[in-house]
């Protein structure tokens, strides 16, 4: 057993902090404070091999693995948890389903353009009546000729609007229930495919998160992903995988926090000494930390067991579930320990409370987490 | 064009704090970096890969631990990388440091030799033009801007209060500024390849042809006598004077510490 | 290498334009010192062209000989021509120790005459002695980031050169009843000499714009109470070529841009002087600036938070003090 980062992991590591610090975390604010899409940091990201990380340099990625992939939604949430949802969504949800369901010719005319970043992903399966009980799918695919015709609507889609890809659920078999279900791959120009209204959030401010709607939208036969009702499946695979990227995006929300909160007690003073020196703030940071470094584990272990071909659906989302809890719970109390500052926008820790909460919701509630989680201990 | 950029590994200086009891210097965790103004010479070389195809090779002498900082070269887009390192290299000064680049560089192809100005942890300016001397070639530092035209360069170079646009011929040597350029960060695909598809290429004594009697600490003409730290930053002291004395104090104090 | 032949002390005149540096008189009134206390002479050496008038000012700061070498090819710096010419008079005159500035001219070819000559160059130095049991030159200078003092010899070398910071030593006053000899050199440089061509010349003020980026920060908070007081700040900034930077309340009243603004929610700076005016030191805006070298504050109110982190602290107004700092240091200027 082996704890130790590789040589490769600390230099990608370094790679992705000092990126992190110096081109997202100076937008974080002004991005969550405007509900903007941060296009610019995107196609930065893009520049420097982010958005393909765990894919083959054959499909156009950067040739790291989960692990890498992992740490790098880590850093960029440290800073800014916007980012690391765009980079996991595009990654995780827009185009591993591609590359671990897709045929040769959907990889390259779809994962290549995402791997290398020219096109961004997303991932449709949420649906207003269908959220945790997503086999409740009232999509429609009807296949006429050589094309699906797509009728109905998503909602609650990361990346929606700005995305070029979508990996779309739709029901093909109304009467067989979850396998009915089938994956498609979606190109946003095609026609009947629109952006419905785009969400007004606590946290994540600056990812768009939008509806989908689906009018007679024709898709070519040919972008079937996978096979005729095996889309649940893809879903729920995808889903595990996804959990880890949110895993790590909780964690690096939660280590961020500790941070900022760190160097604030040791300047903030009161009674005439920085709060630091107060065994109430040692206590609280203790406790933080090591929540972190157990929620750090759970997230890297998981992403090992990907890489390693493991089963790792537990895993994951044992890591989403505490690391998730464990953000909530961090930043909270980064903001209590700030006190009456905490609560301004003039601290970080303001959003990355705001920001925290949504870890514990998508791609999977927490409880969600704890279904997938005692089904595994019960079967 | 075949490029050669010198590059140190340097502490991070800004991240060096001094004790505040013992006024020592605290070395632990203080990140190993690519010395600012090397970084952008690197920067200038992988410019001129992109636009020309210049093949680059990034130098450096130093501990076995300068390993990463060729890595680092190599993940930023750099072709070859040579790490110079012999215990008979250690202790030496910028005369000795600059006999050795030079005797290495004369086993490589070369067009152009790129050096930043000065490192940050000893800020001398002086190994670039050393190694020009050594090597007889023409050699322009303080560097902030670079074209290439034809076998020649076209520079800016910069002083306090001017600068020159001149042309030099290559092969030539010249020294960079951090000003001139923002450099690239690594790639995530550029960090798998260095470590995955790339090789650091170790260089020893017996790999260069030098006057032994120019190496180390013994060929060094300069010795250090003596080190010590400016000692514990005092607390401040506030006065209550009247405006004319309040600035007399101020300017006195800028006086001291050479600000003005 | 026998080091007994080396005899005298030499400063490198440097001169733009025919214009001589001020670091190279600072120079003389170091190497004087030097000289007396080795009972050498002390020489000063001129390169260009048409600059044969400025050699008594270096007399009449303190200079017993001048050696001058007019040629055209001296007439704008460029590296090879004035290392050969400095290398062939040193060769022949075999100074034991040689002083430039440590400007971006001496830096480029102080080392370039070391290499060729073959002896140490220690840089930028900040003090220089002669050891008494040895003659031996101490030049200390600081290292690692200025972080620590390292004194520097070359005991088997000579010429033993060293440049020297800029403002670091105290020139002579002028005295024109001085006397000395100026030595005319004939140079032998040829067209060949000149392997850099210089385009264009081209002067320029420079001005850094971020304060992130900026030596001197002028910086202003409430206390300096309303916007137009902001040009006095900006007065004393240009007189220390610095930037007016200012607390995250002076940026919500409009006093001056966001792009200024030191602390938590704006820049984080660490300049070499940081003055803070009428600023009370709230933990945000000292997150931002704690790391400066030096810290002077200038506030009314004694108990002020800024004061505990100052190291010059001023009780007193803003209004008052800085056109005071800024008579004072045009006074000074006009002095020099």
């Amino acid at each position: 057993m082996n704890f130790n980062l590789t040589k490769e992991q600390i230099m990608l590591q370094q790679l992705y902090r000092e990126f992190a610090e110096k081109e997202v975390k100076p937008l974080a604010e002004e991005i969550d404070e405007k509900e903007m899409f941060p296009i610019e940091t995107v196609e930065k990201l893009v520049r420097y091999g982010f958005m393909g990380i765990p894919f083959p340099k054959t499909y156009g990625g950067a040739g790291g693995d989960a692990v890498a992939y992992t740490m790098a939604v880590e850093e960029l949430s440290r800073v800014c948890a916007t980012t690391g949802v765009i980079v996991s969504a595009h990654t995780s949800l827009g185009a591993v389903p591609i590359y671990e369901f897709g045929t040769e010719e959907q990889k390259q005319k779809y994962l290549v353009p995402l791997a290398k970043g020219e096109k961004l992903g997303a991932f449709g399966l949420t649906e207003a009546n269908a959220g945790t009980d997503a086999a409740a799918q009232q999509t429609t695919a009807i296949l006429e000729g050589d094309y699906y015709i797509l009728n109905g609507s998503k909602i609650f889609i990361t990346n929606a609007g700005y995305a070029d890809t979508y990996i779309i659920m739709a029901m093909t078999d109304k009467s067989a229930g979850t396998r009915g279900i089938s994956a498609f791959i979606v190109d946003a120009e095609t026609e009947g495919f629109k952006i419905g209204k785009k969400e007004a959030k606590l946290g994540i401010k600056g990812s768009a998160t939008c509806e989908l709607i689906f009018e007679n939208c024709k898709i070519p036969k040919e972008n079937l992903l996978g096979k005729e009702g095996k889309g649940f499946g893809i879903a729920m695979k995808t889903l595990d995988g996804g959990r880890i990227g949110i895993a790590a995006q909780a964690l690096g929300i939660a280590q961020g926090a500790l941070d900022a909160t760190v160097s604030y007690v040791k300047e903030r003073k009161q009674f005439g000494k920085p709060i630091s020196y107060f065994q109430n703030t040692q206590f609280q940071l203790a406790d933080m930390a090591t929540k972190i470094e157990a929620a750090r584990l759970l997230v890297y272990k998981a992403a090992y067991k990907k890489d390693t071909n493991q089963p790792y659906s537990k895993d994951a989302a044992m890591a989403k579930l505490y690391a998730s809890e464990v953000a909530m719970e961090i930043t909270t109390k980064a903001v209590q320990l700030h006190g009456g500052y905490g609560y301004t926008r003039e601290y970080a820790v303001e959003r990355m409370m705001r920001d925290a909460k949504i870890t514990e919701i998508y791609e999977g509630t927490s409880e969600v987490q704890k279904m997938v989680i005692s089904a595994d201990l019960l079967r | 064009m075949n490029i050669i950029v010198c590059i140190k590994q340097v502490p991070d200086t800004t991240e060096v704090k001094l004790d505040p009891k013992t006024g020592t210097l605290i070395r632990d965790g203080v990140p190993s970096i690519i010395n600012p103004d090397d970084k952008s010479g690197l920067e200038a070389a992988l410019k001129l890969k992109d636009d020309l195809g210049a093949h680059v090779t990034v130098l450096t002498m130093g501990p076995q631990q300068a390993e990463v900082a060729l890595r680092e070269a190599l993940a930023m887009g750099a072709d070859r990388a040579i790490l110079l390192t012999d215990r008979a290299f250690a202790g030496a000064d910028t005369w000795a440091t600059s006999c050795t680049l030079a005797a290495a560089i004369n086993k490589i192809d070369y067009d152009l030799i790129i050096a930043g100005r000065q490192a940050i942890d000893g800020d001398t300016a002086q190994v670039g033009p050393q190694i020009a001397e050594h090597l007889k070639l023409p050699q322009v530092s303080y560097v902030e801007g670079l074209k290439v035209e034809g076998s020649s360069l076209i520079l800016k170079r910069v002083f306090e209060d001017r600068y020159h646009l001149v042309k030099v011929k290559t092969p030539c040597l010249i020294t960079t500024l951090k000003e001139m350029n923002e450099p690239r960060y690594m790639s995530v695909g550029g960090i798998i390849d260095a470590y995955r598809e790339k090789e650091i290429e170790v260089w020893n004594l017996k790999d260069i042809e030098v006057d032994h009697s120019n190496l180390g600490l013994k060929g060094s003409p300069t010795k250090v006598k003596k080190s010590f730290t400016k000692g514990v930053k005092t607390a401040g002291k506030l006065y209550e004077v009247g405006h004319k004395e309040a600035a007399k104090i101020i300017v006195e104090k800028l006086k001291e510490k050479y600000i003005i | 290498m026998n080091i007994s032949e080396y005899r005298g002390v030499w400063v490198f005149a440097e001169q733009r334009d025919g214009e001589i540096q001020k670091v190279s008189l600072e120079l003389l009134g170091k190497g004087r010192e030097l000289a007396d206390q080795l009972e050498t002479k002390l020489t000063a050496v001129l390169l260009g062209n048409h600059i044969k008038n400025s050699a008594s000012e270096l007399i009449y700061y303190g200079a017993d000989e001048v050696i001058v070498v007019e040629d055209a090819l001296l007439d704008i710096y460029t590296t090879e021509p004035y290392t050969k010419v400095l290398t062939e008079i040193i060769n022949e005159n075999k100074p034991e120790i040689i002083l430039m500035g440590a400007t971006a001219l001496g830096r480029d070819l102080a080392p370039r005459v070391s290499a060729r000559i073959h002896t140490g160059l220690t840089a930028d130095c900040t003090t220089l002695e002669i050891e008494e049991e040895t003659n031996h030159l101490l030049m200390t200078r600081p290292a690692f980031g200025g972080n620590i003092m390292a004194t520097i010899i070359c005991p088997d070398h000579r010429p033993q050169m060293s440049t020297v910071r800029p403002g670091v030593m105290i020139k002579l006053e002028r005295d024109e009843s001085r006397r000395g000899d100026i030595v005319e050199v004939t140079s032998t440089l040829t067209k060949e000499d000149m392997n850099v061509e210089i385009i264009e010349v081209v002067k320029e003020t420079k001005q850094k714009k971020k304060i992130e980026e900026a030596e001197v920060l002028i910086s202003g908070g409430r206390g300096v109470g309303k916007k137009e007081n902001f040009q006095t700040l900006e007065l004393l900034a240009k007189e220390l070529g610095g930037l007016v930077s200012g607390s995250r309340a002076v940026v919500d009243n409009g006093w001056i841009e966001r792009d200024y603004q030191v602390g938590q929610t704006g820049k984080t700076v660490r300049p070499n002087l940081y003055i803070a005016c009428g600023i009370s030191g709230a933990i945000q805006h000292v997150t931002g600036m704690e790391e400066s070298e030096l810290i002077v504050a200038i506030n009314k109110n004694a108990s002020a938070p800024i004061f505990e982190l100052a190291d010059v602290g001023i009780v007193g107004d803003v209004e008052k003090v800085l056109p005071a700092v800024i008579d004072e240091l045009r006074l000074l200027k006009q002095k020099a």
